[in-house]
């Protein structure tokens, strides 16, 4: 069980479910969920290279960086939909619809 | 070179480093309604990075910070359109209305920051960096989109693209995790070496992983299929910030494509071979052409439609993005010369045809073709300036927009019979935009009642309106010395072997 592949589909797997996620979901907490999915997604194939791969610390910086910024975008993403629960007193990603189609 | 070796040549960054830190230090001391005042000092700033740009010289290429960054005329190009545009759009943030009631402190200090991340797009030669500087990019264009927090067009501007932004982000990651799997490391150069030892099913890894990445750069600079949050994005933010997103992030969002291109697929960046080999078995030049196909002729078909001008500025902008990526498929030197000719063009007439809406809106008007019905009688020097853009964004002499236009052409039928199609279908769309560019002007000029009187704009309007409409007309009978400055910028970094 320990060895590349595992760690390979497990990120497969975790990327597929993120991409359903924010494709199928209206909920703007739940598309933002999917989002994080994804980049965990990457974040265990660095790891996962650099572990089995033998390869330079390249790999641990990457997934440190990608945690780093998930969590600014994070916040300003929060920070916008609370914005928009304030004004639209939703935060369905459907029913935000101001502008044009 | 190490960390401390490549702070003598890091000095425009710093600078600009410092210029934000001052930036928002300096704002806590203004009331709201002099928090404004901060303009002047990123203004400052900008000048001074700029200097230490100019003054540099960066005609011996090197990398920076243990070949992280690279340091060549390329990016030095690239530092000074975007500081070019910054400057121009703080400008016209003065004359808008949309902004009155909010604290425009941040405003500023945030736009300094995207300057920041723009320049390390211009200059990342390795993956880390170049997830780190987009993502910059990106966080802080999400806030400036939903600067007007009682807005609700505002408000869904943010929302759409915050999660376009994050989600298109994610995909490049997960492609750029695969590219470090199969080349062990995030070192353009690396890559690049590794990608020719590629067996078997690797190949087939590689070209998902690449078609990845490309989804993230796609992205930034608004080509179909990844254009969705454009419309709506650029309707719904401030329109500076709109006319902010239309230009720099795009171009150097162009830097990132032709340096990612040039340096992984390409011979390093030395732009020896005019056709660039491709070792993965994909047809890029085809794929891209295609892409750029699509890209036109969408922006171009859907601006027909539009009843906001500020909308019909958000699709045509599509359309120029498909323009240039034309010029792509050449994969040479002259495509990279056409791009870079184009983008500095497009920032005179692009940011000029948004001030125009701006100064409009501004007057009472609103962002409507029937807000401008009979614009050209009432204020007749705005109406021929607009006339100007519009001449300019189709492509038509003497204008700016015509001899980028031509570049990009050239550089497309030079490669050969094989491309002669796209520099067709290129032909085509430039007269569909005809009609709607030509639109606003028949509104401006041929409808609506002419006006008795006449409002001439006051003085500092007319040095911005002047500011665009003469470098627009100049730059289309002698381009020269811009000619020259693109030909000389056109050196990348290249790895010694």
């Amino acid at each position: 069980m320990d060895n590349l592949n595992t760690y390979l589909s497990i990120a497969a797997i975790l990327f597929s479910l993120g991409m359903f996620g924010v494709i199928t979901r209206r909920n703007a907490i739940a598309v933002l969920m999917g989002i994080e999915l994804i980049l965990n997604s990457a974040n265990l194939n660095f790891l996962a290279f650099a572990k089995f791969g033998g390869m330079n610390m390249s790999g641990h910086i990457f997934a440190l960086f990608v945690i780093i910024m998930a969590a600014a975008e994070a916040a300003v993403a929060l920070a916008i939909i609370i914005n928009i629960y304030n004004n639209y007193k939703t935060i369905n990603v459907d029913d935000v619809r101001e502008l044009r189609q | 070179m190490n960390n401390l070796q490549s702070l003598s040549y890091y000095w425009p960054e710093i600078i600009l480093t410092v210029t934000v830190l001052v930036a928002i230090l300096v704002d806590l001391f203004y009331s709201d309604k002099n928090s404004g005042k901060t303009a002047l000092w990123v203004l400052g700033g900008l000048i001074l990075t700029q200097i230490a740009i100019y003054v540099q010289d960066s005609e011996m290429t090197r990398t920076l910070f243990m070949g992280n960054l690279a340091f060549d005329p390329f990016a030095s190009f690239f530092k000074t359109l975007t500081i070019l545009s910054t400057v121009l759009v703080i400008i016209i943030s003065q004359k808008t209305n949309e902004l009155d009631g909010h604290r425009t402190g941040e405003y500023y200090s945030l736009m300094a920051i995207m300057v920041f991340g723009m320049f390390l797009m211009a200059s990342a030669i390795d993956l880390i960096m170049i997830y780190l500087a987009i993502e910059i990019v990106s966080i802080v264009s999400f806030i400036l989109a939903g600067y007007l927090k009682g807005d609700l067009r505002s408000n869904e501007a943010a929302l759409k693209y915050v999660i376009y932004g994050a989600f298109s982000s994610g995909i490049m990651l997960f492609g750029m995790s695969i590219v470090f799997g199969l080349a062990g490391s995030t070192k353009y150069f690396v890559i690049q070496e590794a990608m020719w030892n590629l067996q078997g099913s690797a190949h087939f890894a590689f070209t998902l992983a690449s078609i990845f990445i490309l989804a993230g750069f796609g992205y930034k600079i608004s080509a179909v299929p990844f254009h969705f949050w454009t419309p709506d994005v650029y309707e719904g933010a401030p329109t500076p910030i709109t006319a902010y997103l239309s230009v720099a992030p795009k171009a150097v969002g162009f830097a990132v494509i032709i340096r990612f291109f040039n340096t992984v697929f390409g011979d390093g960046g030395a732009f020896i071979d005019p056709s660039i080999s491709t070792f993965t078995n994909i047809p890029w030049p085809q794929i891209l052409a295609v892409l750029s196909v699509i890209t036109m002729t969408l922006g171009n078909l859907v601006a027909l439609q539009q009843n906001s001008i500020k909308r019909m500025l958000a699709y045509s902008s599509i359309a120029h993005a498909g323009y240039m990526l034309m010029a792509l498929p050449t994969l040479s030197s002259q495509g990279a010369y056409a791009i870079m000719l184009y983008l500095f063009m497009y920032i005179f007439m692009n940011l000029g045809a948004f001030f125009v809406v701006i100064y409009v809106k501004s007057q009472g008007g609103g962002e409507s073709f029937d807000d401008f019905r009979g614009l050209g009688w009432k204020m007749p020097i705005v109406g021929i300036v607009m006339t100007v853009f519009m001449l300019s964004l189709t492509g038509i002499p003497p204008t700016a927009g015509f001899i980028g236009k031509f570049y990009i052409f050239a550089s497309v039928i030079k490669v050969g019979p094989q491309l002669y199609w796209l520099a067709i279908v290129g032909a085509i769309n430039s007269v569909i935009s005809l009609y709607y560019y030509f639109r606003v002007v028949k509104v401006m000029f041929l409808e609506g009642e002419p006006s008795e009187t006449i409002v001439v704009p006051s003085a500092s309007v007319l040095a911005i309106l002047f500011t665009f409409a003469i470098p627009t007309i100049l730059f289309g009978i002698y381009w020269v010395p811009i000619a020259n400055w693109v030909s000389q910028s056109l050196k990348l970094f290249i790895k010694v072997m």
